[in-house]
């Protein structure tokens, strides 16, 4: 009896052990890392103003990339997303210039509305392509991705839409611009998305669906789940997210043009891998993403700062840390 | 006779007190065994008693942690990774390694195509791999790609494989697992004529039928000991059942029981067809276990997946308690009722990265919570339940479905289809590649299932199962359900006759 139970104890330490999964920690290392590299190249770096500011414009590739955590875990992909960002905030900026509602207020908040529904409605196109249709998603966002950016480009005649009303402006612009108790709108943001989609993610009947249908179709299937639906409707909350991140967007700058949101889908896709979702499907870390969001920004920034490299390098630094998070992925699984 | 020839004949591979540890848990006990050239050697032993470790061992997959593997009597470090086939060791895996898209002239050459100045031989590898198969006795074209093949003909290209390698010995996991009876019988024939040519077989099995059938020697684990090896000649299925649990098997099948004739039809198929299967009808009774048999390929998987609505149907129609369902909604006919228990628990039935408790709850996840939002806490309390209900032995509850011995998935599986309540529960293969413990362990459940008021489907290839548990046996052929069965009228002349064509129902 003796014997057993000491054999009972250890199993359970070494359990506690082996459940610290590497992968879900790894992204908070590096993150952790890149902090100190930063104070290292550069004592400004490690300000509370500095990383502030990081964080706030880390916002939109964070709130997409969280979108891209239900879609990605679900087992599909989403190209579409930048081009996606400029369509919708275009869609919006000309509907506020349309002037249809004459109070300035009510007419923000109709847009708000207005843009909520199109991202939905976005995010519910490439769903139905790529389910009803089953077009591979890489493949349907890719067309997708094509026509909205085609959009865009039509609808601003090849130039800009700018915001017009100043009214607006100076209402809406409190949303980038502003901070609630101290801490930036964008930030406020980033987290509230964050903390609904974990709470969906590993909470809810539909979250645990989204992981088992990323696993693995056909256990999902033969447990009476509907595929179809779930895809259907990770597609929907990517177009959500992305909806909310235009309505970041539009009061920061005020305007779109054809190149508005490009290779954001590099950005966001990156941030899921760095942040340690499984590209395959079946496991969804919102958490990781937002980590991996934030990786993205700090790069960027020590690159700023530290004149170590050409600012105008940074797609591929992050095309590179896409590859080198994916290689790290897959030796951390091997291992496990 | 054999086992004098073999008794004489010299051991070609040999384990000397080899022990495995996997995390610090011992899972062999210094375990010996010889291999002699020209014999065929059972392994056996119930789930988890540390077969397939001691395979992997024997054929380099992994190393021993202590003791010494003898090859022609030298101590030998088997290389890794399947390396071991150039010295002739080459294991069949129970899953098979075959890329479906490549012919069989491929497949048998994969990695080690042949070459003319740099230039792919096809000639010379087609005509060797046609010769290989014909020293079989395989009818099989070597130009076929390998999806166009039935489960038996690429068991056979495996076994080609492995003699176009100048195997000595072959390890054999579960062979016949997917077999039916005749392509069970043309595979033990050419395992018997290599035999005869000297080559060693290691058979592991749970088929004790076959072991006694097929094998000259048997060896037998239990518990990662070591318990036995004896000639197969001086056992019987009995004492080899024996052997392997350790104790009595008081009687493998509980008492059948019958409904009463008016209990209520629960279940009405009737005309189901599919592009495969025609005008199936049958019905099923409140408290009712029924059978279906037949060929593996003859349609019962398909029967039942369309009355499930995992499937589209072409006409007829289904009733559960007097209600039609729609066809393939499989949603609203698990809401009536009626789960269907797959039988490949690995790809269809269980999430293999995800613990016990995701897979337990993921059909049922509408009881753990309001408004889609789930308390742990119940969920937590359903795996207790279950694992209590469904003797679901394992060591740390946190693990992975796929880390769990095949009985304990089985028995998971189970439990996650009984989760949703259902009044009706079709079983597709009740207890493919799991020991003869568990075996009698889920046939009671059946039992204890159909005697609390469900009915049941057992869908079969293993006859001894549908004879043991089912009051009535639907035999299915060729897409059709060609005969039933009634009492004495089950047994295995009759199902063999219904299922190979020579006897059919008058309609």
């Amino acid at each position: 009896m003796g014997s057993e139970k000491m054999e009972q104890e250890t199993t359970a330490s070494r359990s506690f052990w082996s459940d610290i999964d590497m992968r879900a920690v790894a992204p908070f290392i590096a993150l952790l890392l890149l902090l100190i590299v930063g104070a290292l190249a550069n004592p400004n770096f490690i300000s509370i103003t500095n990383l502030s500011n990081v964080a706030t414009r880390s916002a939109f590739i964070a709130i997409i990339a969280v979108g891209a955590t239900f879609v990605i875990s679900s087992g599909d992909l989403d190209l579409s997303v930048g081009s996606m960002l400029a369509f919708v905030a275009s869609l919006m900026i000309l509907f506020m210039n349309s002037g249809v509602i004459a109070d300035p207020l009510l007419m923000l908040l109709a847009a708000v509305l207005f843009a909520t529904v199109a991202g939905t409605l976005c995010g519910l196109f490439n769903g139905l392509i790529t389910t009803v249709g089953k077009i591979e998603p890489f493949i349907a966002t890719l067309g997708t991705m094509g026509i909205y950016r085609g959009l865009t480009i039509w609808l601003a005649e090849g130039g800009a839409i700018t915001l017009r009303s100043p009214d607006i402006q100076e209402i809406y612009g409190p949303v980038y611009f502003g901070s609630i108790l101290g801490v930036p709108v964008p930030i406020v943001c980033i987290l509230a998305v964050t903390l609904v989609a974990a709470f969906v993610l590993y909470r809810t009947r539909y979250g645990r669906h989204v992981v088992a249908v990323g696993s693995n179709r056909d256990v999902a299937r033969y447990s009476g789940i509907n595929v179809d639906k779930v895809r259907t409707i990770a597609f929907m909350a990517q177009g959500l997210c992305v909806a909310i991140a235009v309505l970041l967007y539009v009061p920061r700058l005020g305007s779109t043009s054809a190149t508005t949101g490009i290779l954001w889908e590099l950005q966001a896709i990156t941030a899921v891998v760095v942040g340690g979702t499984a590209l395959k499907g079946g496991a969804g870390r919102v958490w990781g993403t937002i980590c991996g969001a934030f990786i993205l920004e700090l790069v960027g920034n020590i690159m700023l700062l530290s004149n170590f490299i050409s600012e105008y390098l940074i797609a591929t630094i992050q095309g590179s840390i896409i590859i080198i998070a994916m290689l790290v992925q897959r030796t951390l699984t091997r291992k496990s | 006779m054999e086992f004098d020839d073999a008794g004489t004949a010299p051991v070609v591979l040999a384990a000397n007190r080899v022990s495995k540890f996997f995390n610090g848990v011992q899972v062999l006990f210094s375990v010996n065994f010889d291999l002699r050239a020209g014999e065929i050697h059972a392994l056996v032993g119930e789930n988890g008693a540390g077969k397939s470790t001691f395979v992997k061992i024997m054929s380099g997959f992994e190393q021993p942690s202590s003791g010494e593997i003898l090859l022609d009597g030298k101590p030998v470090k088997l290389p890794p990774n399947g390396a071991a086939e150039a010295l002739g060791i080459v294991i069949i895996h129970q899953e098979f390694n075959l890329a479906e898209h490549l012919t069989v002239t491929e497949s048998l050459f994969l990695g080690r195509e042949l070459t003319r100045f740099g230039v792919l031989d096809r000639r010379t590898m087609r005509s060797e791999t046609r010769r290989v198969l014909d020293s079989l006795g395989a009818r099989i074209d070597e130009n076929a790609p390998i999806s166009s093949l039935s489960v038996a003909d690429r068991q056979m290209v495996e076994i080609a494989k492995a003699i176009s390698k100048d195997a000595r010995v072959i390890f054999m996991d579960e062979p016949t697992a997917v077999l039916s009876t005749e392509e069970t019988a043309v595979l033990f024939e050419q395992v018997r004529r290599l035999r005869d040519k000297g080559t060693s077989f290691v058979f592991v099995s749970h088929k004790l039928n076959e072991v006694l059938e097929l094998t000259d020697r048997v060896t037998v684990l239990r518990d990662g000991q070591w318990v036995k090896t004896a000639p197969t000649s001086m056992l019987d299925g009995e004492s080899i059942a024996q052997l392997m649990v350790g104790r009595e098997l008081s009687s493998l099948y509980p008492a059948k029981t019958e409904p009463d004739v008016d209990e209520e039809v629960v279940l009405s198929a009737a005309g189901i067809t599919t592009g495969f299967v025609r005008d199936a009808s049958f019905e099923v009774r409140r408290g009712e276990i029924i059978g279906f048999s037949g060929l593996v390929g003859s349609g019962r998987t398909e029967l039942m997946e369309a009355v499930a609505g995992l499937r589209p149907r072409l006409s007829g129609e289904v009733r559960i308690h007097g209600t039609q369902m729609p066809a393939g909604d499989v949603q609203a006919t698990n809401a009536a009722g009626l789960a269907y228990m797959t039988k490949d628990r690995k790809s269809k039935g269980l999430l293999l990265n995800s613990k016990m408790m995701t897979n337990l709850t993921l059909q049922s996840l509408d009881q753990h919570g309001r408004y889609g939002y789930l308390s742990v806490a119940s969920e937590e309390r359903a795996l207790e339940r279950a694992r209590k209900r469904f003797d679901i032995r394992v060591r740390d509850r946190r693990v992975v479905a796929g880390r769990m011995s095949g009985g304990n998935q089985q028995k998971l599986l189970l439990a996650k289809v009984m989760e949703t309540e259902p009044q009706i529960i079709i079983i597709d293969e009740p207890t493919r590649g799991i020991d003869v413990g568990t075996k009698q362990q889920i046939y009671h459940f059946i039992s204890a299932l159909a005697r609390g008021g469900k009915s049941i489907i057992v869908v079969s290839s293993e006859l001894p199962e549908v004879i043991g548990l089912c009051s009535r046996v639907g035999v299915m052929r060729e897409g059709r359900i060609v005969g039933w069965l009634e009492g004495e009228e089950i047994n295995e002349q009759e199902i063999m006759r219904y299922s190979a064509g020579l006897k059919q129902m008058a309609s």
